[in-house]
């Protein structure tokens, strides 16, 4: 039985664990990689990974290589403070690299 | 472009012939399946744009309601009443095919007494806010498992798209002119050597005659 993970700082993950989603609270964005390297090496049981945008910085190589493979999914999801636009970045990077460029803008 | 050393021979002329028919076909097809491709990945962008702002936004008002309830309760107090869920959420992955990339589909089920039930608390040492909180959180969260799983079928399918074209360039710009030139080439071949044959052909039936018939 697979299951959800939530990265991101204390007060954004609380909320995801009242739902019953698994929850790692980081303080930083070192932190964030060790932790997302712990949930994807070490375990297959996480299908999906959310992760705060903010800490997305950090963890880019991570994101990165999870990318072609079927799973696990890592998703940026906005924190507190908003969104950045950093998650319709990966859109956009992934049209960039179907198309060559950039048909969006 | 630099032609490969192929021995002009009609063996090696129908071969290359025959490679030729196939690479075209296979150009044909890889191009069809980059188009196909290129449709549904347009269609996942579309619904993956439009869900990532549904998310964003639900997310946003779900924190904002949050930071209401973080300031009528104590961190502690708001701590204690999130620190023990009442429910598991459990998710099942099965692969749909679509031009032969395998994209996740995630369905998920809820383990616990009431599935109803989200809040993992008493109401009387809670606010009200806090229920909206997770009220909203579960809400939104549906619309985050279709996120996930629409935005990984866009990466896998990107990833196919790239592979495709490339190959479909490959096919078009290196493989087939290489192929078409070769085959050039030996037929120009083998019609010199043709000539030269015949040529010199005529020439021995001069001198044959010539001896024959006493010519001067």
């Amino acid at each position: 039985m697979l299951k959800i993970a939530v990265i991101g700082s204390n007060d954004t993950v609380i909320g995801f664990g009242a739902l019953g989603l698994q929850i790692f609270p980081v303080t930083d964005g070192e932190e964030a990689l060790k932790c997302l390297r712990k949930l994807t090496r070490e375990s297959e049981d996480y299908a999906i990974i959310y992760i705060e945008e903010n800490l997305a910085e950090a963890v880019q190589s991570e994101i990165e290589r999870y990318k072609d493979s079927p799973a696990p999914a890592i998703i940026l999801i906005p924190g507190r403070e908003g969104s950045t636009g950093r998650g319709l970045s990966a859109l956009n990077a992934a049209v960039e690299r179907a198309v060559g460029t950039n048909i969006l803008e | 472009m630099a032609r490969k050393a192929v021995t002009p021979t009609r063996m090696v002329l129908n071969q290359l012939k025959g490679r030729l028919k196939t690479a075209v076909r296979g150009h044909k097809l890889l191009k069809d399946k980059r188009d196909e491709l290129m449709r549904r990945f347009m269609e996942v962008i579309k619904q993956n744009k439009e869900l990532r702002l549904t998310v964003e936004e639900g997310l946003t008002r779900a924190f904002a309601s949050m930071q209401v309830a973080g300031s009528v309760m104590s961190p502690a107090m708001l701590q204690q009443a999130l620190m023990y869920p009442r429910r598991s959420v459990e998710l099942e992955t099965s692969f749909r095919n679509i031009m032969s990339v395998n994209v996740p589909e995630y369905t998920f089920r809820t383990k616990g007494s009431d599935p109803s039930e989200i809040y993992p608390y008493g109401f009387a040492q809670t606010s009200g806010e806090l229920d909206d909180t997770l009220d909203a959180l579960s809400k939104v969260f549906e619309d985050m498992l279709m996120l996930a799983q629409v935005e990984k079928t866009m990466q896998l399918l990107a990833e196919e798209i790239e592979k495709t074209r490339r190959r479909v360039n490959a096919l078009e710009y290196v493989m087939i002119p290489e192929l078409q030139e070769n085959i050039k080439y030996i037929t120009m071949k083998l019609e010199e050597n043709e000539n030269a044959t015949k040529v010199r052909l005529l020439k021995v039936k001069e001198m044959v005659l010539s001896q024959a018939h006493d010519f001067k």
